[in-house]
């Protein structure tokens, strides 16, 4: 796609970068995921991933994240260059990864896994009140293990998880995927709360409709590689074309 | 209520290890006269007859507390492997080594530097420990990601070439470790003589696995190693240095084995083979309770321990195979283990 495009997206009065990343590459053993990914995320944006499955855009969260076996290119975050630093250390800068998997630990309580990120930072960590006023189902469950939840409590703890860590930067894997539409609204408002909120957040979502509700930029990806990206008010003009590139 | 009774000289199996606590007169010890020997009402009847066997009980009580004292062994080293399983997902074979460098410690820092046996309960394990750390960066970190099967086949080779050196530098035959003399003596129970020193063995070792198991279970450190063992890299997300973990898990499963090599000393005399010797059937207390069970190889530990003290006065010809029969009959019933997630 043209360079243009590109351009195009970036919003006229432009706030701080907060990841930059440039010709991303990433392998998992021998196959080649992703061939070079340049996106951008700005202070307090909601910027989202779209693509078919398979297109890279899990492997794109967890390379910025440092989970891949071998990475190349640049991935500033907050004007530092992260690309050779360690998986803790990247979490440490306030990088959180919530997981398409949600990650849960089963044999973990529901309190030991919402208090197990150690906090890294101390402004910005949301309180347990706070937590527990956003996602009230978690109150009545802390002494569950953690593998009794159902899905949209997994999911909600997961998002919980990092929120109380006093990580600025948040990217969410399909945070909506298999779950009820009443749940989906209920995330859907988090989400909007956390923007509210000043948080950035890069998110991956096969619901384009859901994502138009958050995002202020959307990126398309394919073959592990940024083939377009627009800003949410051209989404309306592309509907055609977003349908048949994700066969949706 | 138990009296305590100082006796000139315990006739037990550590008779060899050349301590006999000196005589103490004092408030201590009950007097002279009015002490009847042990359990002066049961002697009437010492023996019971079961399923036609004619057993005797001091002998029942004696074998019993063999079991305990065995069991004691087994379920430290068991959960050594345990916690080493669950984070590094490796068989440490290199664990009985550990385990008998724990008692060679003891014995050098007693001889080297004085320091005693209360000394050697704190130090030798650190130092172990940290040789296990050693070990674990310089070759087990190397081969994560590997098929487990090399690093079993590294700590295997690691164990023999331990023990070799040892075994050269020593030869095979034991070198003596006194009993503290704190520990000396025996208690009577009224229907036993329990040894100062095997009583104390029972509890250390109980309090140091209820404490482990309460560190891991209860506490954010066994949180994280919790979570370690089940998503490492998750566990790294959250900014935890989970390699650094690892290191330290495996020099702590280390330490246990030479916390128990200490214990081992002064009942087993120090001796390169002592930890090939045990270490066979700590392996099979491992498979019966579950893989990487922390509750399940303390219980089986003990349990297997006791089964085994049991045997012995029942069917003194199977004791040394029931472990290995119990194996094999969980591995048919139950593959993962009696306290394993069945996958």
């Amino acid at each position: 796609m043209p360079e243009a495009a590109l351009d195009l997206a970036k919003p006229a009065a432009a706030a701080a970068s907060v990841l930059d990343v440039k010709g991303l590459e990433a392998w998992y053993n021998e196959s080649h995921i992703l061939h070079g990914v340049d996106l951008d995320v700005r202070e307090g944006e909601v910027v989202t991933l779209l693509g078919r499955n398979g297109a890279g855009k899990t492997t794109t969260l967890k390379a910025i994240m440092g989970i891949v076996g071998k990475r190349a290119g640049s991935v500033v975050f907050n004007g530092r260059e992260i690309i050779r630093l360690p998986i803790e250390r990247i979490a440490r800068l306030g990088v959180a990864l919530c997981p398409e998997e949600r990650a849960i630990f089963a044999s973990l309580t529901v309190k030991e896994n919402l208090f197990l990120p150690p906090p890294i930072a101390k402004a910005g960590a949301m309180s347990a009140e706070r937590i527990f006023a956003l996602f009230p189902n978690l109150r009545e469950r802390l002494a569950s293990g953690g593998a009794k939840l159902s899905g949209g409590e997994q999911q909600m703890l997961a998002i919980a998880r990092i929120l109380r860590t006093g990580a600025r930067f948040l990217m969410l894997d399909e945070p909506t995927e298999g779950l009820a539409p009443v749940i989906i609204q209920q995330i859907g408002r988090t989400i909007a709360e956390l923007k509210r909120e000043g948080f950035t957040i890069l998110l991956i979502e096969q619901n384009f409709r859901f994502a138009s509700t958050l995002a202020d930029r959307f990126f398309l990806m394919e073959h592990g590689r940024i083939i377009d990206s627009f800003l949410n008010s051209e989404l309306e003009g592309r509907m055609a074309t977003l349908h048949e590139a994700l066969g949706v | 209520m138990l009296r305590m009774l100082l006796l000139p000289r315990f006739a037990g199996e550590d008779s060899g290890s050349g301590f006999s606590p000196p005589p103490r007169s004092g408030a201590r010890g009950p007097p002279e006269g009015r002490w009847r020997g042990p359990g002066s009402r049961a002697r009437r009847r010492l023996e019971v007859n079961l399923f036609g066997h004619v057993i005797s009980l001091p002998q029942l009580y004696g074998q019993l507390l063999i079991g305990l004292i065995n069991g004691s062994f087994y379920a430290l080293l068991s959960l050594g492997l345990a916690v080493i399983f669950g984070m590094l997902t490796i068989v440490n074979f290199a664990h009985g080594a550990f385990y008998m460098m724990g008692a060679f410690a003891a014995y050098f820092l007693l001889k080297l530097t004085g320091l005693n046996y209360w000394w050697a309960l704190i130090l030798s394990p650190l130092i172990v420990g940290a040789i296990g750390a050693v070990v674990e960066i310089l070759f087990l970190k190397r081969l994560a990601g590997f098929d487990p099967l090399y690093s079993l086949l590294l700590t295997f080779g690691l164990a023999l070439i331990i023990q070799g050196l040892f075994q050269y530098y020593f030869g095979a035959s034991g070198l003596p470790y006194a009993i503290p003399k704190e520990l000396g003596g025996a208690y009577n129970l009224g229907f036993m003589f329990l040894p100062v020193y095997r009583g104390w063995v029972i509890v250390a070792s109980m309090a140091v696995c209820f404490g482990t198991w309460l560190v891991i279970e209860k506490t954010k450190l066994g949180a994280y190693l919790r979570a370690g063992t089940e998503n490492p890299t998750m566990v790294r997300a959250f900014g935890i240095n989970v390699p650094r973990m690892i290191t330290l898990t495996y020099a702590f499963g280390v330490a246990l084995a030479a916390f128990a090599g200490v214990l081992a000393a002064p009942i087993n005399q120090v001796r390169p083979g002592m930890g090939a010797d045990i270490i066979v059937v700590v392996f099979a207390v491992v498979v019966i309770g579950g893989m990487g069970s922390i509750l399940g190889s303390i219980v089986t530990g003990f349990v297997l321990g006791v089964i085994e003290g049991l045997t012995k006065v029942f069917y003194p010809e199977a004791s040394n195979t029931v472990v290995f029969v119990i194996m094999a009959l969980v591995l048919l019933i139950r593959p993962s283990g009696l306290f394993g997630r069945t996958a």
